[in-house]
C-alpha cells in the first residue's frame, strides 16, 4: 500500500470525515486505512500534523520546462466558431497572463482562414491552423492525429477543451496518446503561484463536493471546461496576433471511422424528470399568454418547464409537466417556482430539489418556507430581467470584468 | 460476436447529503450501484446478442464489494463477469484505469466490441471509454443513441451531437459509449437472480495481466487531487425585496457566489 | 409481519414489487383510461420468467404453484388490479391443462405459456352464470374432431390470449356429466371474438365474447376425457380462487399504502389528517382486515401445493373474505381522501372500481358461501 499512517497522528478524526469513501476508523487514537482507500489524497491535505503520507511518483515523466503557452482548442462545427471557446480564451487570457506565456487556439477544419483572423481579436497570441479539406466534418481518429501532431510540435504547457460533445470525446483521446492527464468538466481554473502548475477545479459525487486536481509531472496540462461557466472574452482593440498555419499530411491518416451523415434535429423539450433546471408556473402566473414567460425562461436557461395543478387545470399547459402530489415528482439542481403558492401538494413533488427559487407577489406565501431563495414581487417584472440578464449577462460581465 | 462491457460501481450520489455542521459528506445510508449509464451499456450488449448472437463479458475494476455490481449483471442475464481488483490498482485516474481495462481486455482476447456508459455520476469524466480505445488503438465513438446495424466488418451508430445526431460507420473492433436514449434496460429475471447468487466472481490481479507497473495505479496517474472541499451552503431562505431588477441582481450574484451558475 | 416465504419467493416477490413499482406505475392512469392490453407490461413480466413461476421445470417452469401465483398477483395487483388480471387469468386459463393435460399438452401449451404466452379460461355465458348448468355452448362429435357452437361471454384476456380452454356440452342429455373441456387456439377456423366489453374497473383487463360458429377441434385438443368438462372446471377454480383472493389482497393494500402517504401530507386544522385518531383508527381497521385476508389467502395456497384434495371450501373462504375486505377497504380509502379521492386524478377511486369485480367473478361472493357453508354440513367439521 502507498498510503500510510505515521506515529505523527493525533488521532483527532479529521480525515474520518473528510474520506470521500469512509476508508478511514480510528484504533487505538490513530488513524487506520482499509481497502476501501482509492488514494484520492483528501486525507493527507487536511491532517493537522501531515501524518498521512502518500507515495507518489517524484520524478517528472518529461522536462516541464519544455512546454510553454496556453492553448485552446478551437471547436467548430461548418467553420462557426462554438461559443465555448471565447469563454476558454476569456479564461486562458488570464492564465497565460499569470504564467507570462503566450495564449494559443489549435484550429483544425478546412476553410477557416477567416475564422482563424477573427478569434486574434479576441486577444490571442496565435492561432496555429490547419486547414485541409478531409477535416471538414469533426472525426475523432483525424482530429486526434491532428491534435497531436500539433502538441508534439509546439509543446504547449495547458491545453483547454470545452466540455462538449466533441471536447469530451477528443480530449480523453488525445490524452492517452500523448499520456498526460486529463481532467474533465472543470468549473474553475488557476494558476498555483509557488509550482506554476495548473489548478483544475471540478465538482464531483453529483456536485456535492468540489475537487481540485494538479497534473505535475506530466504535460501538456489537459483541461474541458463546462460551457456558460467563464466568462467569454470580448475584441480587443489593436491586439497583434497572428496566423500559423501547419501542415498535416492527411494522406497518413488511416481511418477506421467515417461520418456518413451530419443530421439536424430539433431537439425535443426537456423531460421534466430529467431536467437540471425546470422553470414552473402556478396560478399566480395568472394568464395562459403569460405563461409563454415561464418557457421563455426555462428556454433561456437551457431547463424544462413544469407546473403546478392549477396551471393545468386552466389548460395553460399539458398535463405531463405536472409537477406534485399528482404529477411528477423532480430533483433538479434548480427549481424556480413562479406564482406557485406552496401548496404540500405541490412541494411533495419538487422539495429535493438542490436549490429552489421562490418568485411571489405574497411575501406569505408557504413556499418562501422552502426557498432557497425567495423574489417577492410581479413575475411579470422579475422573469424578464431575469431573462435579459441571462440573455445580455456573458457578453457584459466579461466585458466589465475583463477591464 | 464478443462483447464486452465495463461498468463501474458508484455510491447513488442522488443519495449523497451533506452533514451542514461537519460540512463533510454523509455516507451512511448511501447505496452503491452500478453507474447508471453503464445499465443501458449492459441492456445494448444484450439486445445485440439477442439480434448477432455470441456472448456478453461483464469487467469492473474496484474493490472486492464491486462483486455485487458484477452480480446484478449477472441477474440481468450476461454471460460472464470478471472483477479486476487489486491495491496495486488504487488510486487510478481514468487514465491508468483506462489503461488497465485496456489490459484486461486484450487478454479476454478476440473481442469485437466494448460498451460503455457515457460517463459515470461519481466522477462525471466521460473519459475512461476513450481512453480504453486509445489504448486498444481501435476506434470509438460517444453518445450513441442507436446502434442501426452490424456486420462482421464494421458498425453503424447514430452518435448525439448539440442540435442533431451524426451517423457513423466504424471498423470492427470498436468502442462506443451510449446514452440513456438508446434503449430501456430490462429487468432481472428470476433465473438471473438465482445464477447470481450462486456465481463465483473471478478476480483478475495485476499479476493476472501483463501491465506495465509504471503506467497502472497511483504511479500510472498523471492527475492527483489535492484537497477536497465542500460547497458552501447558505441558510435556507434568503429572501430579495426590492425593485425587480436589484432582486434578479442579488440573486445572480448569490447564485454565482455558491458556484450554482 | 412475517410470511415465512422459501428464498425463491422472495426473490420473486422483490421482483414482481419493482417492475410493478418502476414500470406499471407510471401507466396505470393511462391504461385505465383508455383500457387498452399492456402487452408491453405481459412481455416484461415474461422477460423476467414471472410467467414461469407456478409452471413445473419440466416445462420450462420454475416448479411453484398456486402460492408462486398469488404472490406475483398480489404484487401486480397492489399497484394495478387490471393488469394483474391479464397475469392472473392466464393462470386461469392454463391450469386445467396443468391438472388434466396429457404429457403432450402439458409439454406444448405449458411450455408456451412458461415463456410468456397469454391463456384465457371460458366457462361463462350470458345465461350461465352462477349457474354453470346452463350452458349452451355444443360440442358436436365429426369422426376424429368436435364441431364447437356457440358464445362464451366476458372472457378476461379474449382475443388477446393464444390459448383457451373452452368447457362446451358434448352431451346434453347427461346434464352436468355431458360438459367437456377443450384446448382451442387462436386462429382456429370458426372461432372469432366479439366487442370488447366497456368495464366499470379492472380496465386494463381485456373481456370479449368468444364466438364459435362450426369450429372444428381435434379430439387430441380434449382435457381428461369427454364429459369431464365440470369436473375440470371446477376443480381449476378451487385452485384459481386463491389468485382472486391474492388480487383483492393487492388491491387493498395499494388502497392504504395510498392512505398512509396522503394522510401524512393532507393537513386540515392545521396538522396532518394522520393525527387524528378516527383517521388512526380506520387505518388500523383496513391493516388488520388486509392481514387477515392475505393470512387466509397464502394458507390457503400452501395447503393446495402441499397437495391436498379437498379445497373447495378453504378456496371459497380465502376468495370472498379477501374480495370483501378489498371493498371495504378501498371505500374507506376514499372516504379518507375526501373530495379528493372521488377524483380520477387520485389513484384511489379507481381502486374502489378495480375492488368490486373481486367480490363478482369466478363464482360471486354468494356463491362462495353457499359452498363453504355445504362443505360445514358435509364435512361436518
Amino acid at each position: 500500500m502507498s498510503i500510510r499512517v505515521t506515529d505523527a497522528c493525533i488521532g483527532c478524526g479529521i480525515c474520518l470525515q473528510q474520506c470521500p469513501f469512509g476508508a478511514i476508523e480510528l484504533k487505538e487514537n490513530m488513524a487506520v486505512i482499509s481497502d476501501s482507500c482509492t488514494l484520492c489524497g483528501s486525507c493527507e491535505s487536511v491532517c493537522p500534523v501531515q501524518a498521512i503520507q502518500i507515495e507518489r511518483e517524484k520524478q517528472a515523466a518529461v522536462n516541464l520546462r519544455d512546454y510553454q503557452d496556453v492553448w485552446v482548442f478551437g471547436e467548430q462545427r461548418n467553420g462557426e466558431i462554438n461559443s465555448v471557446v471565447y469563454e476558454l480564451i476569456g479564461e486562458g487570457r488570464k492564465l497565460a497572463d499569470k504564467l507570462g506565456e503566450q495564449l494559443c487556439v489549435a484550429l483544425i477544419g478546412s476553410q477557416l482562414s477567416a475564422a482563424a483572423d477573427d478569434l486574434l481579436q479576441y486577444g490571442v497570441n496565435k492561432v496555429y491552423l490547419v486547414d485541409e479539406h478531409e477535416l471538414s466534418v469533426y472525426n475523432d481518429e483525424s482530429y486526434t492525429s491532428v491534435m497531436v501532431d500539433l502538441i508534439n510540435s509546439y509543446q504547449p504547457s495547458i491545453i483547454l477543451l470545452g466540455a462538449t460533445t466533441i471536447g469530451r470525446s477528443l480530449g480523453p483521446r488525445v490524452a492517452a496518446r500523448i499520456k498526460t492527464g486529463l481532467t474533465a468538466d472543470c468549473t474553475g481554473l488557476d494558476i498555483d503561484q509557488e509550482t506554476q502548475n495548473l489548478l483544475q477545479t471540478r465538482p464531483a459525487f453529483g456536485g456535492n463536493i468540489m475537487a481540485t486536481i494538479v497534473c505535475k509531472n506530466n504535460r501538456p496540462q489537459m483541461a474541458t471546461v463546462r460551457p456558460r461557466v467563464m466568462n467569454a472574452a470580448s475584441p480587443i482593440n489593436g491586439f497583434q496576433g497572428k496566423v500559423q498555419q501547419h501542415d498535416f499530411d492527411t494522406s497518413e491518416l488511416t481511418m477506421k471511422t467515417r461520418v456518413l451523415e451530419v443530421i439536424e434535429e430539433m431537439t425535443e423539450l426537456i423531460k421534466i424528470e430529467e431536467a437540471d433546471i425546470i422553470v414552473s408556473g402556478g396560478r399566480g402566473v395568472g394568464t395562459p399568454g403569460n405563461f409563454k414567460l415561464i418557457a421563455d425562461l426555462a428556454q433561456a436557461l437551457g431547463g424544462a418547464v413544469g407546473a403546478s395543478r392549477a396551471a393545468v387545470d386552466n389548460g395553460w399547459i399539458p398535463y405531463a409537466h405536472q409537477v406534485g402530489q399528482t404529477g411528477k415528482t423532480v430533483g433538479p439542481k434548480i427549481y424556480i417556482a413562479c406564482g406557485i403558492s406552496g401548496a404540500v401538494q405541490h412541494l411533495v413533488g419538487m422539495k429535493s430539489s438542490d436549490v429552489i427559487i421562490a418568485i411571489n407577489k405574497d411575501p406569505e406565501a408557504p413556499i418562501f418556507n422552502h426557498a432557497t431563495f425567495g423574489l417577492v414581487g410581479d413575475l411579470n417584472q422579475i422573469i424578464p430581467e431575469m431573462i435579459k440578464k441571462i440573455k445580455q449577462g456573458r457578453i457584459k460581465e466579461a466585458a466589465a470584468t475583463s477591464e | 460476436m464478443k462483447i464486452v462491457v465495463c461498468i463501474k460501481q458508484v455510491p447513488d450520489t442522488t443519495d449523497v447529503k451533506i452533514n451542514k455542521e461537519t460540512n463533510t459528506l454523509i455516507r451512511e445510508g448511501v447505496k452503491s450501484i452500478i453507474n447508471p449509464y453503464d445499465v443501458y451499456a449492459i441492456e445494448e450488449g444484450l439486445a445485440l446478442k439477442e439480434i448477432y448472437g455470441g456472448s456478453v463479458t461483464v469487467i469492473s475494476m474496484g474493490p472486492p464489494q464491486v462483486c455485487e455490481a458484477l452480480k446484478e449483471a449477472v441477474s440481468l442475464g450476461v454471460d460472464n463477469v470478471i472483477l479486476i481488483s487489486d491495491r496495486a490498482f488504487a488510486g487510478a485516474d481514468s487514465l491508468a484505469t483506462s489503461y488497465t481495462l485496456a489490459k484486461t481486455i486484450e487478454k479476454i482476447g478476440e473481442v469485437d466490441l466494448i460498451i460503455t456508459g457515457k460517463q459515470a455520476i461519481d466522477g462525471d469524466t466521460a473519459q475512461v471509454g476513450p481512453g480504453i480505445a486509445e489504448w486498444l488503438h481501435i476506434p470509438h465513438s460517444t453518445y450513441i443513441k442507436a446502434v442501426e446495424e452490424i456486420t462482421g466488418e464494421h458498425i453503424r451508430v447514430q452518435r448525439m451531437i448539440e442540435g442533431g445526431y451524426e451517423r457513423i460507420e466504424l471498423d470492427m473492433p470498436a468502442l462506443i459509449t451510449v446514452v440513456k436514449e438508446i434503449n430501456e434496460p430490462r429487468f432481472p429475471s428470476i433465473r438471473g437472480i438465482l445464477r447470481s447468487r450462486e456465481i463465483e466472481v473471478p478476480i483478475w490481479t495485476a499479476n493476472d495481466l501483463d501491465v506495465d507497473e509504471t503506467r497502472i495505479g497511483l504511479k500510472g496517474s498523471p492527475t492527483q487531487v489535492v484537497t477536497i472541499a465542500t460547497p458552501e451552503l447558505g441558510s435556507k431562505g434568503e429572501i430579495f425585496r426590492g425593485k425587480a431588477e436589484e432582486q434578479v441582481q442579488k440573486l445572480f450574484a448569490a447564485l454565482r457566489e455558491r458556484q450554482i451558475v | 409481519m412475517e410470511y415465512f416465504f422459501t428464498e425463491k419467493q422472495q426473490i420473486i416477490r422483490d421482483l414482481t414489487r419493482r417492475i410493478a413499482e418502476e414500470k406499471i406505475a407510471p401507466v396505470v392512469k393511462e391504461f385505465d383510461e383508455t383500457g387498452a392490453f399492456p402487452w408491453e407490461i405481459v412481455r416484461t413480466l415474461a422477460k423476467s420468467d414471472l410467467f414461469r413461476v407456478f409452471i413445473p421445470e419440466d416445462y420450462d417452469g420454475l416448479g411453484g404453484g398456486v402460492m408462486e401465483m398469488a404472490i406475483v398477483t398480489e404484487e401486480l395487483s397492489r399497484i394495478c388490479g387490471g393488469i394483474a388480471l391479464g397475469y392472473a387469468a392466464t393462470g386461469l386459463g392454463s391450469m386445467p391443462i396443468l391438472l388434466f393435460g396429457n404429457e403432450a399438452q402439458k409439454k406444448e401449451y405449458m411450455t408456451r405459456v412458461a415463456n410468456g404466452t397469454v391463456a384465457a379460461f371460458a366457462l361463462t355465458e350470458a345465461s350461465a352464470g352462477s349457474d354453470a348448468s346452463n350452458m349452451t355452448t355444443t360440442a358436436t362429435r365429426d369422426g376424429d374432431y368436435y364441431i364447437l357452437n356457440g358464445v362464451k361471454q366476458w372472457i378476461t384476456n379474449g382475443g388477446e390470449a393464444d390459448i383457451y380452454t373452452v368447457i362446451a356440452m358434448t352431451d346434453k342429455k347427461k346434464g352436468s356429466r355431458g360438459a367437456t373441456a377443450f384446448i382451442v387456439e387462436k386462429g382456429t377456423p370458426g372461432f372469432t371474438f366479439g366487442k370488447k366489453e366497456d368495464k366499470m374497473g379492472i380496465r386494463a383487463s381485456t373481456t370479449r365474447e368468444l364466438i364459435f360458429d362450426n369450429c372444428r377441434v381435434h379430439k387430441d385438443q380434449i382435457l381428461a376425457r369427454p364429459g369431464m368438462g365440470y369436473i375440470v372446471a371446477l376443480r381449476t377454480l378451487d385452485r384459481t380462487r386463491p389468485g382472486v383472493g391474492a388480487q383483492a389482497v393487492g388491491i387493498a393494500q395499494g388502497a392504504l399504502d395510498a392512505c398512509l402517504k396522503y394522510t401524512k401530507e393532507r393537513e386540515q386544522f392545521g396538522q396532518p389528517i394522520a393525527n387524528f385518531q378516527v383517521i388512526q383508527h380506520m387505518l388500523a381497521d383496513m391493516a388488520t382486515q388486509i392481514e387477515a385476508a392475505r393470512a387466509l389467502v397464502y394458507a390457503t395456497a400452501r395447503m393446495i401445493d402441499s397437495g391436498a384434495e379437498d379445497i373447495s371450501k378453504e378456496s371459497a373462504m380465502c376468495k370472498y373474505f379477501a374480495g370483501d375486505v378489498c371493498m371495504k377497504v378501498t371505500t374507506d380509502a376514499v372516504q379518507i381522501f375526501g373530495g379528493y379521492g372521488y377524483m380520477k386524478e387520485y389513484p384511489v377511486e379507481k381502486m374502489m372500481r378495480d375492488a368490486k369485480i373481486t367480490q363478482i367473478y369466478e363464482g360471486t361472493n354468494q356463491i362462495q358461501r353457499n359452498v363453504v357453508a355445504q362443505n360445514l354440513w358435509k364435512k361436518n367439521k
